[in-house]
């Protein structure tokens, strides 16, 4: 098993489906933060075969894992301090999320107005159905990009 | 300070208050005529629309005030390139409230989060037409008294038909409401107005294609044009056309104090013959616009008289 040395405080995205750990990365903004992170591929697990992982050193709280939630609520959340983990997080789907997906009915306003935000709400949270806030198309994509 | 987006907008307690004063609006016009001498309404329409665009000048004339804006697109600084919120944000300098129609879904919400006057939605590409169904609303109530226990038959283009989906959503609200859903196959109502309005909310309806065999029940009928174009194949639209012309021979199927309803334009789905039935109502719904408008200018900027 490839060796990654212990976070001191921060976060371990655990469950990651194999693949998505750059998708993550760079949902998370990580690629423009000045942390730590360590990215670790393809690593074996017993539940689902193979996996990504995702280590990042910084203060509790400065990461939004809203998007991990609309991404895949089953990844797993370990919240470091002291090298300890001190909390599981479960995820939620996010109530909003702005500027992840884009709405892609031609007839909506952020079709001709690229400056405007592209914001989904979570319409009906049982069939997890986001909607554009602005034209109310469902989103059509996989959550799961 | 509110802004009109969809009917939903409002609760049934409010939608109540806002029909309310439409209909003494309506009764006592005089007393109203100069409550918006001060004001003045900007009506920006990105789209040509006539009706809508005079029903609001009107409703703004009729309570004293003035009324400016643009008609088109071409006229506007749309064509220079300025997005909805600029705009808005200028025309919020210029008038005390705004009706803007664009081509854009959303496009009005958007107006909304810029704007510092209320802003009324009165058409956003297929998405919205929230005064239409307000509206709808009033020349049923005004016509019929209420809405309890009334068969609602709305007939022809129930899939693409923004006004339809509206007024179902709206009517869904009242208890005993019935709907028969006229409409070929094709043109059935979405799914989501099915299983998230109807069947959610346990409201009694059926689906029918001919508009002979539902029309003895109903007490209102809407009518909406069936339009070619939403068609797949030519012999289906020729199958079809005829059922959902509206004309003397089926308007004796219907009940004497049935009421038909119209968005208007109307093309030929109603026969001109019909027009003087005095069950022909659509005529009567254009002005119940304009008297539901001036309510609502008057609701969203809070002058109470």
């Amino acid at each position: 098993m490839l060796n990654v040395g212990a976070l001191h405080e921060g976060y371990v995205l655990d469950h990651i489906k194999a693949g998505k750990a750059m998708t993550i990365y760079h949902d998370l903004k990580l690629d423009k933060a000045d942390y730590q992170v360590a990215i670790i591929k393809n690593a074996r697990s017993n539940k689902m075969g193979k996996k990504d992982i995702i280590k990042v050193e910084c203060p509790v709280d400065s990461l939004d894992l809203d998007i991990v939630g609309f991404i895949d609520h089953n990844i797993t959340v370990n919240i470091i301090k002291d090298e300890q983990i001190v909390e599981k997080r479960e995820l939620k789907l996010p109530k909003q999320i702005v500027n992840i997906i884009k709405c892609k009915n031609p007839r909506c306003i952020t079709s001709i107005e690229q400056g405007l935000d592209q914001v989904f709400i979570l319409s009906d949270p049982d069939k997890e159905i986001y909607r554009c806030k602005y034209c109310e198309e469902k989103y059509r994509g996989h959550r799961n990009k | 300070m509110r802004h009109l987006m969809s009917p939903m907008d409002f609760s049934v307690e409010e939608l109540d208050r806002l029909l309310d004063l439409a209909q003494d609006i309506e009764q006592n016009r005089s007393r109203y005529a100069h409550v918006c001498d001060d004001k003045r309404l900007a009506t920006l329409f990105y789209e040509p629309s006539t009706r809508t665009r005079l029903s609001f000048e009107a409703a703004m004339m009729n309570l004293g005030g003035k009324v400016l804006g643009f008609s088109t697109a071409d006229s506007s600084s749309a064509a220079k390139g300025e997005s909805v919120a600029d705009t808005i944000r200028v025309v919020s300098c210029y008038a005390d409230i705004c009706a803007m129609r664009h081509p854009k879904e959303g496009a009005a919400l958007v107006a909304s989060m810029a704007s510092s006057i209320p802003v009324i939605n009165a058409g956003d590409g297929g998405h919205q037409h929230p005064t239409q169904t307000l509206t709808d609303l009033l020349t049923i109530r005004s016509l019929r008294g209420e809405f309890k226990g009334l068969t609602i038959g709305l007939c022809g283009d129930l899939k693409f038909g923004r006004t339809v989906h509206s007024l179902i959503e709206a009517l869904a609200r009242y208890e005993g409401v019935r709907f028969v859903l006229i409409s070929p196959e094709e043109l059935r109502i979405p799914s989501y107005i099915r299983e998230d309005v109807l069947d959610k909310k346990h409201i009694d309806y059926t689906e029918v294609e001919r508009l002979e065999d539902a029309i003895p029940a109903l007490d209102i009928l809407y009518m909406t044009r069936v339009q070619r174009e939403r068609f797949f194949n030519e012999e289906d639209y020729v199958r079809m056309k005829d059922f959902y012309i509206l004309d003397e021979t089926k308007m004796l199927l219907a009940k004497k104090e049935m009421l038909v309803l119209h968005p208007l334009p109307r093309v030929n789905e109603i026969s001109v013959e019909v027009d003087k039935d005095p069950r022909a109502a659509y005529f009567r719904q254009a002005q119940y616009g304009v008297y539901v408008r001036m309510a609502l200018i008057l609701t969203l900027l809070e002058i109470n008289v």
